[in-house]
């Protein structure tokens, strides 16, 4: 597409001579290394609540974030009015991060090579408000509907669409278009006037309206939040200490995202504070662990066409065979540690700074039945969903909160358990897998993840796996 | 001022055009802020920034039903779509009866001067606020040789203005300032690392403690952090550092929060002048406490901020409630009202803390014969539907009175309604670092699992 057909250059009449212009006014004082992001983003959120419409939203930010890169310093500043005089005072605050001359003058941008992980045609934040209420309105009539024990039933609904471009002083420029949707539904139960139980189900990607009627309906949502709820209800105590483990597949794959991903990205170990520095060829998993992050899987929440640095998504393995093999970079990594750069700069928006992030993080699938991975299991817990985690990348310590969770007892799945929250080591857990199933499965699409303050949408997965020894966080011993 | 008064005729502006295409009611809220932040690590400046943002957002009322949209356009065709947006949003909503503003008379401000804004923020120069973050992080890396790297050190600070106006002829504008300065020193043993943080905020640069005494302070946290264990799983009684038990009042909040109440997802629903907690227990709301961070003029939908006592000796006296909420509970607003810049108001909190006890952090530590001391907790394990609770913990075990060794990756577990009935002790240390605070809390018994 020539740049003049580009969305900021219709909608804002922005040209290559201005883009020049603002990158060499980035440079003005000097620095290694500018770029400059525009950002045009809607949005919209549909909520169904005790089965009534009862708040909607529609939204429009716009910006631009000028960085300049000197050495390891960043210096960053952003404008909310796309006039050139604004973008201009941006980037002479950005500029002043530098101390010396100016080192650019013209720049000869080329267009980066595109290619289109998320064909939506029309992006569900330009289909029509009646259509995409009636999909809310269908998954709050389906929990209703589902149990008699349902009292409260809260469906939701969001989708933006966000117009990118990024060009750099090495003269690249790139530019996107990244539709992305997402429905859920919180149900609450109750025996009579007992203790409520809730649970949550939801999905989506950067896909297209038609993705909530032939691949997840209102429906499934609704139907798989009641259904967790239910089980809660015959929930016993779980365990308190140490016991083997099998997660499930597809979410419980946010493991992998707390206990090594995080401590994966390079700003950490390229300032040597995470536990996974320095280990790059040391063994941090059992050898079934092949674990990658990919973000060029079609149409999945976290996959992006490029990076918020104008960089293409690639599939990086992070550990293969249980080898710690390379870190997740963004451009300032990738600049200082010499290392190619991976696809992972991200950032939530123009007023953000870009930071190495992860997109979609999961375990190939191993050799084993998942049936008899449960078989295999004389005591223990067998977790299906959970809730959020979290690290601390610096010890490795993680914690993620089991939502649907059952007893494994003598081979055979019994019953379910309260909610309770797993501990575990980064560089220590992954050790203990014994089994890999053959069933990876990535999860829903609803994952959100937060670094220093920003969020970014990102994906997960997992096939079923064995794990011999990890923390259980109950209260039955 | 005149930046203030521009503002507030671009919000009351929205509001009349909103009135003009027919909305039976409307309430605009417009943010203005300058926000800056610099770190450094190992003494050089990483990252510096600086920029100015701002946003409106609109809610309308048609008869029953409501409409939002929010723009970063403020210029008048961005107020337009704006406003236009929100209308047609009004089409696809339903009548909700219970759906409106606050009743005429509830409007208003306090009348006090709560010092919420210091322009010692604003003037304090770019080199003083990297002068700070680099004494800070200098101060923590010379403690001790085993602390060998650092995460570096941060001076954040943001200047704002913060507008409301409504179709019932109620405008209310506030300018506040808050500045922080951080520091994350890492420590190493053998192969271990650890980290921690400590971090000052206020509303002027001049409130904000010495950058030694931030790195100092941090140093401290993270070195007892070294050579923690895993202990044995066991029932034992639990005290949460004062910087941690301000997470209790978090689930406090969640649970007594109107919005959760009315809809019966709160394990407190139901249960106003009820035992909720120990006798020891009083929580209490205030919105109106000078120069606190939870304190604001009034609440987002322009009722006046007040002090609300939530639970007192042990017993739920209130709810906290926004309009929606309160007509929902048949009570009345607590002036709780709370949002970004659109949409329905949800619930927030004033400076919402635990009244504090008679002893020392040091006394409680000391009658306790063994136990787990609690520095840091992480994860979401708290669940204010079902009160579950079960949360990653690091801390510092108590051997007979004394802090004897340091304790990671282990959890503590049992119910939000036992925890809060068994809090057994409630220290002095009641300090206002943020909206949320707490003393020192013993609780008499939780589960820690660990091997």
């Amino acid at each position: 597409m020539p740049f003049s057909e580009s969305f900021f250059a219709r909608k804002f009449g922005v040209t290559e001579r201005d883009l020049n212009r603002y990158l060499a006014e980035a440079m003005s004082a000097g620095g290694d290394y500018a770029d400059i992001y525009f950002e045009y983003l809607s949005t919209t959120t549909i909520s169904v609540d005790e089965s009534i419409v009862k708040s909607a939203t529609q939204g429009t930010t716009l910006g631009a974030g000028i960085r300049v890169i000197a050495g390891e310093r960043t210096g960053y500043a952003y404008s909310d009015d796309l006039s050139p005089e604004k973008i201009l005072k941006a980037a002479r605050v950005a500029a002043c991060i530098a101390k010396g001359p100016a080192t650019v003058d013209t720049i000869g941008f080329t267009e980066n090579p595109t290619r289109d992980l998320y064909p939506v045609l029309t992006a569900p934040t330009e289909s029509s408000l009646a259509e995409r209420v009636a999909l809310v309105k269908r998954a709050d009539a389906a929990a209703r509907a589902a149990d008699s024990r349902v009292f409260l039933v809260q469906a939701m609904y969001a989708d933006n669409l966000r117009h990118v471009l990024v060009a750099t002083t090495e003269g690249g420029l790139t530019f996107d278009r990244q539709p992305l949707a997402r429905m859920g539904v919180s149900a609450y139960v109750r025996n009579g006037e007992g203790r409520p139980q809730n649970a949550y189900s939801g999905g989506g990607g950067r896909v297209g309206l038609e993705f909530f009627e032939t691949v997840k309906t209102p429906e499934y949502f609704a139907g798989e939040a009641v259904r967790q709820a239910l089980v809660q209800l015959e929930a016993v105590d779980a365990p308190a200490g140490e016991t083997t483990v099998v997660l499930g597949p597809g979410w419980p794959g946010i493991l992998l995202h707390e206990a090594v991903g995080h401590g994966l990205e390079a700003d950490f170990n390229r300032k040597g504070v995470s536990a996974f520095s320095n280990r790059v060829g040391q063994q941090v998993a059992s050898p079934l662990c092949t674990v990658v992050d990919d973000g060029c899987i079609s149409n999945r929440r976290g996959s992006l066409n490029v990076d918020d640095e104008g960089n293409q998504t690639q599939r990086n393995v992070l550990i293969e065979n249980g080898v710690l093999r390379g870190y997740l970079h963004d451009r300032l990594s990738s600049r200082l540690l010499r290392a190619t750069p991976t696809g992972n700069g991200r950032r939530e928006s123009y007023q953000h700074i870009p930071l190495p992030r992860m997109t979609n993080t999961f375990m190939l699938a191993g050799e084993s039945d998942p049936e008899e991975i449960v078989k295999s299991v004389n005591k223990g817990l067998y977790c299906a969903a959970f809730g959020g985690g979290q690290v601390d990348i610096t010890s490795g310590n993680f914690v993620f909160t089991a939502s649907e969770t059952y007893l494994i007892e003598d081979g055979k799945i019994t019953r379910p358990v309260r909610g309770a929250t797993l501990i575990g080591n980064g560089p220590e857990s992954l050790k203990h897998v014994s089994m890999v199933g053959r069933d990876l499965q990535l999860d829903q699409g609803v994952g959100i993840c937060g670094k220093e303050g920003q969020s970014v949408p990102v994906g997960v997965g997992i096939p079923t796996i064995k794990i011999d020894r990890m923390t259980v966080g109950g209260t039955a011993k | 001022m005149k930046a203030q008064a521009q503002f507030e005729e671009i919000a009351a502006g929205a509001v009349g055009l909103a009135r003009a295409r027919g909305a039976t009611d409307a309430e605009c809220t417009l943010i203005q802020g300058d926000e800056f932040s610099v770190s450094v690590r190992r003494g050089q400046v990483e990252n510096l920034k600086q920029a100015g943002a701002r946003g409106a957002g609109i809610r309308v009322l048609i008869g029953k039903r409501t409409g939002s949209a929010y723009t970063s356009d403020l210029t008048p065709d961005g107020i337009r779509a704006m406003v236009s947006g929100a209308m047609e949003i009004a089409e696809i909503t339903s009548d909700d009866s219970f759906a409106g503003l606050p009743e005429d008379a509830d409007f208003g401000k306090v009348d006090a001067d709560l010092q919420l804004y210091f322009d010692d923020v604003e003037t304090l120069s770019t080199e003083e606020k990297i002068r700070r973050a680099r004494d800070a992080e200098a101060a923590a890396l010379a403690v001790d040789s085993r602390i060998t790297n650092s995460e570096g050190a941060s001076f954040d600070s943001y200047t704002g203005y913060r507008v409301f106006a409504n179709s019932r002829g109620f405008v209310n504008s506030y300018r506040t300032s808050n500045c922080s300065l951080a520091t994350v020193p890492v420590a190493k043993l053998g192969d271990a690392m650890e980290r921690d943080y400590w971090m000052t905020a206020a509303r002027s640069a001049s409130r904000l403690e010495s950058p030694e005494l931030v790195g100092t302070t941090a140093a401290k946290r993270v070195l007892r952090r070294l050579g923690a264990r895993k202990v044995a799983t066991q029932r034992v009684p639990v005290v949460f550092e004062a910087r941690v038990a301000r997470s209790l009042l978090d689930h406090v909040f969640d649970a007594v929060n109107g919005n959760s109440v009315y809809r019966k997802a709160s394990f407190l629903a139901g249960k106003l002048g009820e035992k909720v907690a120990s006798e020891r227990v009083t929580i209490v709301d205030d919105g109106t406490i000078p120069v606190l961070f939870g304190s604001t003029p009034s609440d987002d939908e322009g009722v006046p901020s007040r002090r609300t006592v939530v639970v007192d000796k042990g017993v739920l006296t209130s709810y906290l409630m926004n309009t929606y909420s309160a007509r929902r509970l048949g009570l009345k607003t607590t002036g709780n009202a709370s949002r970004g810049l659109t949409g329905a108001a949800a619930v927030g909190h004033g400076n919402f803390y635990l009244e504090p006890g008679a002893m020392t952090a040091a006394e409680i530590i000391r009658s306790v014969p063994n136990g787990l001391y609690v520095t840091e907790l992480i994860g979401f394990g708290a669940n204010t539907v079902t009160g579950d609770y079960s949360r990653g913990a690091v801390g510092l075990w108590i051997e007979n009175g004394e802090l004897a060794y340091p304790v990671s990756e282990v959890t503590i577990s049992g119910t939000i309604p036992n925890l809060l009935a068994g809090i057994e002790a409630i220290g002095n240390d009641l300090e206002f670092r943020g909206s949320l605070a707490s003393p020192t809390v013993m609780v008499g018994e939780l589960m820690v699992s660990g091997k």
